[in-house]
């Protein structure tokens, strides 16, 4: 651990990591393996984490290292091998690194159509769409097509109609990694503004170092081939953190030497 | 957790400051959707057919006027002219149109009744997609004029017997159609359903089937097309007094007693209520379509 983040550690966001209630994600002792022609390929292994109630996670690895698989699982659009996952609240929402927007309609009711699988009226779900566009700050795109928005656009429209789910738990996939650096930019200040607002835990995967550090109360480094966990860091730094922040870049420069000792591991074999 | 209390640390108009900075982006970023104008509509889309149409009266009429193929093999636009103001005066022209349109719509209409589920089902059920997949598109390259004498001997002549050619001539084509729209429906769409709990028969209402619209509408054009092509080689096979006078009767009919004026102008029927229906609903239908994804 750095020591400077220790210094900065916040009473508040510190406490969300050791709350006793019971976790929003856990998984425990999770392995998933493929059948390839070539073989069994171990994918994950023996990975358990738990995600407190209100708390953001970044998993962090080189690409191919099983963390969009460990999302998939936990969003249970895949099964574990072996091992367990729990997630509380219901099935949790997930944001893709496209935005994933049904081009057919508008932003307004690309939400609608996720408050209406819920089963919400109608008029509640007008209501309740604008609302949430509001807090992305994108009140006028309601009757906008896809088609008409920016990347940023896209993506804030996507991250509303994931919270229009109304999970406790919001699995991010990359979701900025397509998007210019300034976009991208504002865009985890206002994730980070929406996080605080919602309270919703989020487990967000990236191989971006300072992205992760930028925004997570801790950081889980996987290792590749097999996926384990390799090391985890606590952040305690305040929010809003700025990506410039010296603290940002020491701890982003301790978690890339890592991160570069896993990957070289994989040179020897 | 401990959001609101972190709130607190933020300097105040550092909010404002992010809002204003997302808007700058935002507009900076978008891109103006505006409608063409209508000159230009008028001169791209609407001048450059009209133009072509006549270039083709004035070359037929020149071929005519210069006596280059005899009145016999080709009559001029005066005398197709004078068929249409036959018809006219006769009252019948509207009527024989309208004969061949209802069958024609009407067969539509059952072959989208019958092709929809059925493409839905071959796109989904794997077993069914490898039975009737194949048997789908060796109907479609099939020239459905062969099932003629085949449905004149199961139903007589009879409407039956039309609705019966219309049908194996349009269904294969709006079953394929949805099928390959189907396909092409990005895997993303269907995982994103996924994660939002549309599922099963949810997932087909709200997801896989406005997803495969493109490919849907683009099979429902072919298929109008199969339905009016089937039923006036049909109409121009099959002759009885039940049956009324339609535009393939005409044409027949005109044969018969040797009027190839009358031949003529039932050929320029036949392909004017064609255009007319592509123009009216088709091309309509498709271009909303396209256009409401950002295609057009």
């Amino acid at each position: 651990m750095h020591p400077t983040t220790i210094t900065v550690k916040d009473a508040a966001s510190g406490a969300a990591g050791l709350a006793p209630r019971t976790p929003a994600v856990r998984v425990v002792g999770a392995h998933k393996s493929f059948v390839r022609p070539e073989g069994v390929q171990t994918v994950l292994q023996d990975i358990s984490i738990d995600v407190a109630p209100g708390e953001f996670i970044c998993l962090l690895g080189a690409s191919g290292c099983g963390k969009s698989t460990l999302l998939n699982l936990v969003a249970g659009l895949d099964e574990p091998t072996s091992g367990r996952i729990e997630v509380t609240g219901g099935r949790p929402a997930l944001m893709f690194q496209e935005h994933a927007l049904f081009p057919w309609l508008t932003a307004g009711k690309n939400i609608e159509l996720v408050l209406r699988l819920r089963g919400v009226s109608r008029p509640e779900r007008r209501a309740r769409a604008e609302e949430l566009l509001g807090l992305v700050r994108l009140q006028d795109a309601y009757g906008k097509r896809v088609h008409e928005l920016s990347g940023g656009m896209r993506q804030r429209v996507a991250l509303a109609r994931a919270l229009a789910q109304d999970s406790e738990v919001l699995l991010m996939d990359e979701p900025f990694a397509a998007l210019d650096a300034i976009t991208r930019d504002v865009l985890h200040e206002e994730l980070t503004r929406i996080w605080q607002e919602t309270g919703v835990s989020v487990l967000f995967v990236t191989h971006n170092v300072r992205e992760a550090v930028r925004l997570a109360q801790r950081v889980v480094l996987l290792s590749c081939r097999p996926g384990r966990i390799a090391r985890e860091w606590t952040i305690g730094m305040p929010q809003p953190r700025r990506i410039e922040d010296p603290t940002v870049a020491e701890l982003s420069a301790e978690i890339t030497d890592q991160l570069r000792k896993e990957i070289r591991r994989h040179g020897r074999h | 957790m401990g959001g609101t209390d972190i709130r607190t640390a933020k300097p105040a108009g550092a909010d404002e400051e992010l809002a204003g900075l997302e808007a700058g982006l935002d507009s900076l970023e978008s891109v103006p959707v505006s409608r063409t104008p209508v000159g230009q509509v008028l001169r791209q889309k609407v001048a450059p057919p009209l133009l072509g149409a006549a270039f083709v009266l004035v070359a037929w009429q020149l071929v005519h006027a210069g006596g280059l193929v005899s009145e016999e093999r080709l009559p001029g636009p005066r005398a197709v002219g004078d068929s249409f103001l036959t018809l006219w005066r006769q009252g019948t022209l509207f009527e024989i149109v309208w004969t061949s349109l209802e069958r024609g719509l009407l067969g539509f209409l059952a072959a989208l009744a019958i092709g929809t589920p059925l493409g839905l089902v071959v796109a989904r059920v794997p077993f069914v997609r490898a039975a009737l997949g194949p048997v789908l598109s060796g109907l479609q390259s099939l020239p459905s004029v062969a099932w003629v004498p085949a449905a004149i001997m199961w139903f007589g002549l009879t409407d039956a017997a039309m609705y019966t050619v219309i049908l194996l001539g349009a269904v294969p084509s709006i079953a394929v159609g949805l099928v390959s729209g189907i396909d092409q429906v990005p895997p993303l769409y269907l995982r994103a359903g996924r994660t939002i709990g549309a599922t099963g028969l949810r997932g087909a209402r709200y997801i896989v089937l406005p997803a495969a619209l493109p490919g849907y509408t683009a099979g429902l054009k072919q298929g109008w097309a199969f339905s009016w092509r089937s039923l006036m080689a049909t109409e121009l096979i099959a002759s009885s007094p039940d049956l009324g006078v339609g535009l393939g009767r005409y044409l027949a009919n005109s044969r018969e007693a040797i009027d190839l004026p009358g031949v003529f102008f039932g050929i320029l029927l036949i392909l004017a209520v064609g255009v007319l229906i592509d123009l009216l609903v088709f091309s309509p239908l498709e271009r909303r379509v396209l256009r409401s994804r950002g295609l057009r």
